[in-house]
């Protein structure tokens, strides 16, 4: 009888490593479980290689351009490359290029990291929350409304409205971690539609007495006071305590999925359910746990739009899309808090570099977007990326196995 | 004619899979391969259907080298395999799996179900096989699937059938129609490969046995020549106990008492009805039983992983029936599961994580939600180092560990503590030699140390080797009781729910 599993022979020594082994799709995708090597090497040339068809991009979309490399091939490539050079440069400027701009990435950076933890979480344990963004307004409407209706002073009014927006937050993906635990509700259905109703309950809250700012008719909150925004950490630099914050998460969630017992039952459950039953833990749970974990780190990003940005009231749809930028910040991140931090830094830097390139080199920042889905792609699909740079697999031979795994 | 591997060699990054492996076989023979899990038997044999390129060494038909670029090219040759696993559509017909990759058309391409329909008819008459050719797979037994893979093979022409591993999923009466099919296939001229690591069977059945271990084949034996103790030292390459070394039990108090436990099964069928039976510290109960007789939900009940609907547990007179699977860890109930890929581990984590999986919430492992590694760390060294789990390490993950170095992390695990209650499903399954014996060898120490041992397996050899009473379930039942003494024949009958209604000792 063979296992599915490369062996040790009885010596110690190793057998060739492992095809796709017990790792599930979604675990190999999200990259749990991986060497840190391999956990930095696809990340890192996806994003090369994103940026490079990005280039291309910028030519084919160069309508002024475009018909000159039929004329004169030679200018149209130096156009080309002049044309590139530029925006890739107003995109590092931009990003990078002085303090304001560190302060910007930073700024963009922020929620994004905050809610890549909430995802990155999530995927640990095995439960695929696209959610956050409904968790993010919600915990966000919970901050704005201890922000504007209470005054108290800033070092006890700002913890209280973040203490707000993770409850929230926590509740309303709660309600899908009780769905899954009681009745099996795949969280991915659940969670995509509490988006739509944290979305409209956002549109309806903003039009009651309880929150719509006086004399206006739009969906426009109060304003929230001074003491429960976020201070900036210098002078006027967007860049605010938010981010601080956001590296606490980040510590946090890392302490608590490696070096507690919650964290190690949250794994445990997330990459094998049966046998964590089987060890004596509460699946159910833990996947109301993971969900809550996963909500509360939501709704502290779901603070930053409110509490951290002018003009401080609630609109409708506040928190854009940062909710979903989050699932693809956490793939890229590998769902390790520290791979999440780079990678948000990473998206902030895009989002900040990408308002400086549609000024300077008039690429739409769009194209930011785009680079994005391209590096999802990319991480997607590692075998494509190993290819494009010929990284020998770990698993080439064993791959084709069609009978079962080694020796036997 | 004759197929000839000659020093075949496969070097895979850093192992030698195969080293100058030297196989042939001739029409109307079978030549058992034998070895134990990571011998090199697989590798081998996935050279031989075209899914390897050897490194060296030649694959010849009649004298003649070939060379497979793709199973493809092996069907072409001649040579047919049924897999392990099958592999089979399950919501195809019989039929439509035989001809899938090589459908026989009719004009615009229109599937010739009558003649496909013909051919399994066919086959399955010349060699007894008694297939219906319009089943649907997933209804059909697996002994009945595996007859299904062999038309497949016979249907493509196969002049040599390799069998990997095909009494793995059968059942003792499908064993023996399994083996009046190949014999029949040999009569028919059929040179037939029998992968296996089951001693008994290579003698029943085989030619010739050849014997692989690390890569190479060490021995060729005739059946004639030797007995299983002698296969079993060459395959392992030291001498072997096959007889598990216990002195008589002494049973003291009533340790497990189950009373008309009534369970269901995930379909809400009642697959145990009304099994009662005790076990006492200081004995071995084996449950015999033909996979699928309700031993796995019986387990589930007994572990608090399944709820019954009737009935009683009870574990040193308290009642246990609703309990937690983690309120009996804390009772001292120590369970080896069935499935140790599935519900024994978690494969993605270390050898120390999975030594920890089920007391990482007591101390010293932790303090309040405060995980100490460290101590973590220290328990894994000391328990691999105790129950002789070879490892290069015990942050190492246990996904890289063999069967039976997985199995010993996991009876590590349950047997580090004052231990009640042993509870073990199939504990030896499709593990090496060298580990069942140390495994068999660590659960009966336990009853010596006072432990109430409850054993669950289908092989009935191990549970006739390690048990001091055996019980044998059929049908959700408790068909049968007997003491150590008891002969195969007799269990075997009450196993195929035939058996009188036995009371020994």
């Amino acid at each position: 009888m063979n296992d599915d599993q490369p062996h040790l022979e009885e010596n110690g020594q190793v057998e060739p490593p492992p095809a796709a082994g017990p790792h599930s799709t979604l675990s190999r995708i999200v990259g749990i479980g991986s060497s840190l090597r391999q956990a930095l090497v696809v990340p890192a040339l996806a994003v090369v290689t994103a940026l490079l068809v990005g280039a291309v991009i910028i030519a084919l979309t160069d309508l002024d351009t475009l018909p000159l490399w039929g004329t004169d091939p030679g200018e149209a490539f130096r156009l080309t490359m002049s044309g590139t050079g530029t925006a890739y440069k107003a995109l590092f400027v931009g990003s990078v290029g002085s303090s304001r701009a560190i302060s910007e990435t930073l700024f963009a950076a922020t929620p994004l990291i905050l809610a890549g933890l909430a995802v990155a979480v999530g995927f640990q344990a095995g439960l695929f929350n696209i959610g956050v963004n409904g968790q993010m307004h919600i915990g966000g409407m919970a901050a704005l409304w201890v922000g504007f209706s209470l005054t108290l002073p800033a070092f006890i009014h700002i913890p209280l409205a973040i203490a707000a927006a993770i409850m929230a937050g926590a509740i309303w993906a709660g309600i899908a971690g009780i769905l899954k635990a009681r009745t099996g509700a795949h969280e991915v259905i659940t969670t995509i539609m509490l988006n739509f109703v944290a979305l409209f309950l956002v549109d309806y809250l903003l039009k009651t007495s309880v929150f719509q700012a006086a004399g206006r008719n739009d969906p426009i909150s109060e304003k929230v006071n001074v003491t429960a925004q976020f201070p900036t950490l210098v002078g006027d630099y967007r860049v605010n305590i938010g981010f601080f914050f956001s590296l606490l998460a980040v510590a946090f969630v890392w302490w608590l999925m490696y070096r507690s017992t919650i964290g190690f039952e949250f794994r445990a459950v997330g990459f094998n359910p049966s046998g964590g039953r089987y060890a004596g833990m509460n699946v159910a749970w833990v996947y109301l746990g993971v969900m809550a974990v996963s909500g509360a780190l939501a709704g502290i990003a779901g603070t930053n739009p409110i509490l951290g940005l002018e003009p401080y009231r609630g609109t409708s749809g506040f928190a854009g899309t940062i909710g979903f930028d989050a699932i693809a910040l956490a793939l890229l991140g590998r769902s390790h808090p520290v791979g999440v931090l780079f990678a948000g830094l990473l998206f902030g830097a895009l989002r900040a570099g990408g308002r400086e390139m549609q000024g300077v080199a008039g690429v739409p920042i769009d194209l930011v977007l785009v680079l994005q889905a391209l590096i999802i792609v990319m991480i997607a699909a590692p075998r494509l990326v190993r290819a494009i740079y010929r990284i020998k697999t770990p698993d080439q031979d064993a791959s084709t196995t069609i009978s079962t795994g080694w020796g036997g | 004619m004759e197929l000839a591997l000659a020093g075949v060699t496969k070097q895979f990054p850093g192992v030698l899979a195969n080293d100058d492996v030297n196989l042939t076989v001739s029409e109307g023979e079978i030549v058992a391969l034998l070895g134990e899990n990571g011998a090199g038997k697989t590798t081998l044999m996935n050279i031989l259907y075209g899914l390897y390129r050897p490194t060296s060494g030649t694959v010849s038909i009649d004298g003649k080298p070939v060379e497979f670029h793709s199973p493809g090219d092996a069907i072409k040759a001649g040579i047919g395999m049924v897999h392990q696993h099958f592999m089979l559509v399950p919501v195809f017909t019989v039929a439509e799996n035989v001809i899938l990759g090589d459908e026989p058309a009719k004009r615009f391409g229109v599937i010739d179900r009558a003649r496909a329909a013909k051919t399994v008819t066919e086959i399955s008459r010349r060699y007894n096989l008694d297939v219906d050719p319009e089943a649907i797979i997933e209804d059909l037994p697996v002994g009945i699937q595996q007859r299904v893979e062999i038309i497949k093979v016979l249907e493509r022409e196969a002049r040599f059938v390799v069998f990997d591993e095909p009494t793995s999923v059968l059942t003792p009466t499908e064993v023996e129609g399994f083996f009046e099919i190949v014999n029949s296939l040999k009569a028919d001229g059929k040179g037939i490969v029998f992968i296996s690591h089951k001693l008994g069977e290579a003698l029943e059945i085989a030619d010739r046995i050849v014997i692989m271990r690390r890569g190479k084949t060490v021995a060729e034996v005739l059946p004639g020549e030797v007995d299983e103790a002698g296969l079993a030292e060459l395959m392992v390459g030291r001498p072997v106990d096959l007889v598990v070394d216990k002195a008589e039990a002494d049973p003291k108090d009533v340790v497990l008492t189950v009373d008309h436990l009534m369970v269901l099964d995930d379909r809400n069928r009642q697959v145990v009805n009304g099994v009662s039976f005790e076990v006492r510290s200081g004995e071995i109960v084996g449950i015999a039983g033909v996979q699928g007789n309700g031993q796995t939900e019986l387990v589930e009940a007994l572990t608090g992983l399944r709820t019954p609907i009737g009935g009683t547990v009870l574990l040193n007179g308290q009642d246990m029936t609703i309990a937690t699977p983690r309120a009996m860890h804390k009772a001292n109930v120590a369970h080896v599961p069935e499935d140790r890929q599935k519900s024994g581990l978690v494969l993605p984590f270390t050898v120390t994580e999975n030594i920890v999986l089920n007391s990482y919430y007591e101390r010293p492992l932790s303090r309040g939600v405060r995980m100490d590694w460290d101590a973590a760390h220290d328990q894994a060294v000391r328990l691999v180092d105790e129950y002789d789990v070879r490892t290069p390490g015990v942050d190492v993950l246990v996904s890289n560990l063999s069967g039976g170095n997985q199995q010993k992390v996991i009876v590590a695990r349950e047997f580090d503590r004052d231990v009640a209650l042993v509870i073990a499903s199939q504990p030896t399954r499709g593990i090496d030699v060298g580990s069942i014996e140390y495994i068999h060898s660590r659960i009966v120490e336990e009853r010596d140390l006072g432990a109430a041992v409850l054993i669950v397996s289908s092989e009935l050899d191990e549970v006739m080797a390690l048990s001091d009473r055996i019980l044998v379930m059929y049908d959700g039942e408790i068909a049968g009781e007997f003491d150590g003494s008891a002969t195969a024949t007799e269990i075997g009958l009450a196993m195929l729910g035939s058996g009188d209604e036995v009371e020994a000792s």
